[in-house]
């Protein structure tokens, strides 16, 4: 029987004939926390009794969120995923190496890999046809001892995109157009899998953020085909032998079908306060901005920075729009330096910010105070997320967050490219 | 037999309404955390709130972050149990695993600060202010069992695994 990605990698990792609906004990080959969630997931591992990891290789700490930490209280919970990283002999990246799922994309996911993060953008990697997802704080204390837990086998909604993006459109508005379209709730419970010659044109980089935003339609897994793209882009991060080529069966069953013509997409944004409140951003002119935040595991990436410095170039950010910058990854930085990005964003105004997640959660560096209005590349938008709960939070594209940044109000980007 | 009054929400209420990460530094100091449970939905919620009582909301409730600390705290408060039109995923699988009921039903038909009388068992819920009763879905086998072990930790300390 012909299968979709997710059936045939669940298929592979619970050693069984996995259909959608069915629920399975699969094998968990990378398992993940991250400093606001580990804490609660130690207590729990430690509440189950297990004395040692079940696959410590395998098994990785981020001190991302609050990285640095801006105050004591996460101070002595990064203290506490230290040492259990010493404890148990599991690897930690520590501040300043990046937000987890970039630093997962670029050095740890294989493609058909089954990967679990106490994080729910863990469907980012995704990207390289593994089948990632979040769990809460208990599932991964479970994982972090068993190595397996169970799954719902999803059923699959089949997006095929074909043609050619327009000037000014990328990967991030092609999220946003399509959970405006299938709503906060359309997909949950269920895997988006991405296909169609845009798609298979698409750089890793993009295929990362589309991914990523699968979680805001309420999806459990975003997943893409492993390809020539993917073997690629492994091996730019020095992995090739981790390559396997993986794609859906022609005649696999899916419960939707959805087509989108990418030439038919323009500048998107997400108004407050949820990400299926889209609109075109040409219609939303006028609304001023205090704040644009260029960063995060949906648009932090190198070509996310390179975009926002070819238009920032030579200018300055609007007197009343500040400008935040935080680059993925440190793989990122050091490549946006090398690039002369990170020298353009500075000059163009731009506060700089260490690698990891902060502002976008609202924990520090770009908190917003009452009646602010930010536009950002992050994901997410909900009432409260980025600091004051009387803020206000647009989601949009690197080029879009470019062009607000230099008028300091909503611009679509064809204005100034 | 659940006992407790009802506290409407609309649609779409996110862990950032129930948890924000403007207090992540308060994820390891839970009780003081439970004292901010759903503020930016309800800035009184959590002062009003009585053991027992039910969170009745509507549509995609704990959309977002797989923080536990969600569910967590709702416990905390003192919730028996959550009633929405649908949930977000990894909200779900949470609130379950910390022995936290979450029933889909019509809530429509509930109003705020009306009795509720919930038989788990039964699969009832009588709204003892407007006199009506409503069913609500069963809740998938797997979870039911994670349920009724109290959730996940005490499941998996009884069987060492999972027995689907």
């Amino acid at each position: 029987m012909a299968k979709t990605l997710a059936e045939k990698i669940l298929s592979e990792k619970s050693q069984g004939d996995a259909r959608s609906g069915d629920i399975v004990v699969a094998q968990v080959d990378l398992v993940f926390v991250q400093d606001t969630t580990g804490p609660l997931t130690i207590d729990e591992f430690r509440k189950l009794g297990f004395e040692r990891l079940a696959n410590p290789k395998k098994t990785f700490l981020f001190l991302d969120h609050a990285a640095p930490s801006p105050n004591h209280q996460l101070s002595s919970d990064h203290i506490k995923l230290r040492q259990f990283a010493r404890q148990f002999g599991c690897r930690l990246y520590d501040v300043g190496d990046g937000v987890c799922h970039q630093v997962v994309a670029e050095s740890l996911a294989r493609p058909g890999d089954v990967i679990v993060g106490a994080d729910s953008h863990t469907v980012t990697t995704g990207a390289l046809g593994s089948l990632a997802t979040g769990m809460g704080s208990s599932d991964v204390a479970v994982i972090l001892g068993l190595g397996k837990t169970w799954f719902r086998v999803p059923e699959t909604i089949r997006v095929v995109v074909s043609g050619d993006f327009k000037a000014g459109v990328s990967a991030k508005d092609l999220s946003l157009h399509l959970i405006g379209r299938l709503g906060a709730d359309g997909a949950t419970y269920k895997a988006l899998e991405f296909g169609g010659d845009t798609v298979d044109r698409m750089s890793l980089s993009g295929r990362l953020t589309i991914a990523n935003m699968a979680v805001e339609a309420g999806a459990k897994l975003g997943l893409l085909p492993s390809d020539e793209i993917t073997r690629d882009y492994l091996a730019s991060q020095g992995r090739a032998e981790h390559y396997r080529p993986l794609s859906p069966d022609a005649k696999a069953s899916y419960e939707q079908r959805i087509s989108i013509d990418a030439a038919d997409l323009e500048p998107t944004v997400s108004r407050p306060h949820t990400v299926d409140n889209t609109a075109p951003a040409r219609e939303l002119k006028g609304i001023k901005i205090q704040q644009v935040f260029i960063g995060t595991c949906t648009s932090g990436r190198l070509e996310d920075l390179a975009v926002a410095a070819d238009i920032l170039r030579g200018k300055q950010h609007h007197r009343d729009t500040r400008l935040i910058v935080a680059p993925a990854s440190r793989r990122v930085l050091l490549e946006a330096i090398a690039a002369g990005h990170i020298q353009t964003l500075a000059q163009a105004g731009a506060v700089i910010l260490p690698p990891g997640c902060g502002p976008c959660l609202g924990l520090h560096q770009g908190v917003l105070g009452r009646g602010e209005a930010c536009l950002s590349t992050a994901n997410r938008n909900f009432k409260g997320r980025m600091g004051s709960p009387e803020a206000f939070i647009y989601l949009a594209s690197p080029a879009t967050a470019a062009a607000t940044a230099l008028t300091g109000e909503i611009t679509d980007p064809r204005e100034v490219l | 037999m659940l006992r407790g009054r009802a506290f409407k929400f609309g649609d779409d209420i996110s862990t950032d309404h129930i948890a924000p990460g403007r207090l992540a530094h308060l994820r390891s100091n839970l009780p003081e955390l439970a004292r901010h449970v759903l503020e930016d939905a309800d800035v009184t919620f959590a002062s009003r709130v009585k053991a027992g009582d039910f969170i009745v909301a509507g549509g995609n409730f704990g959309l977002g972050s797989s923080r536990e600390h969600a569910p967590l705290i709702i416990k905390l408060a003192g919730v028996s149990a959550i009633l929405a039109k649908s949930v977000a995923r990894i909200f779900f699988r949470n609130a379950i695993n910390l022995g936290l009921p979450v029933l889909i039903c019509d809530t429509d038909r509930i109003d705020d600060g009306d009795e509720l009388e919930i038989d788990l068992a039964a699969g009832a819920i009588v709204d003892r202010t407007n006199g009506k009763e409503l069913a609500f879905d069963k809740i998938p086998p797997v979870m039911l069992a994670i349920l009724n072990e109290g959730g996940l930790i005490p499941y998996i300390k009884k069987y060492g695994g999972f027995r689907l």
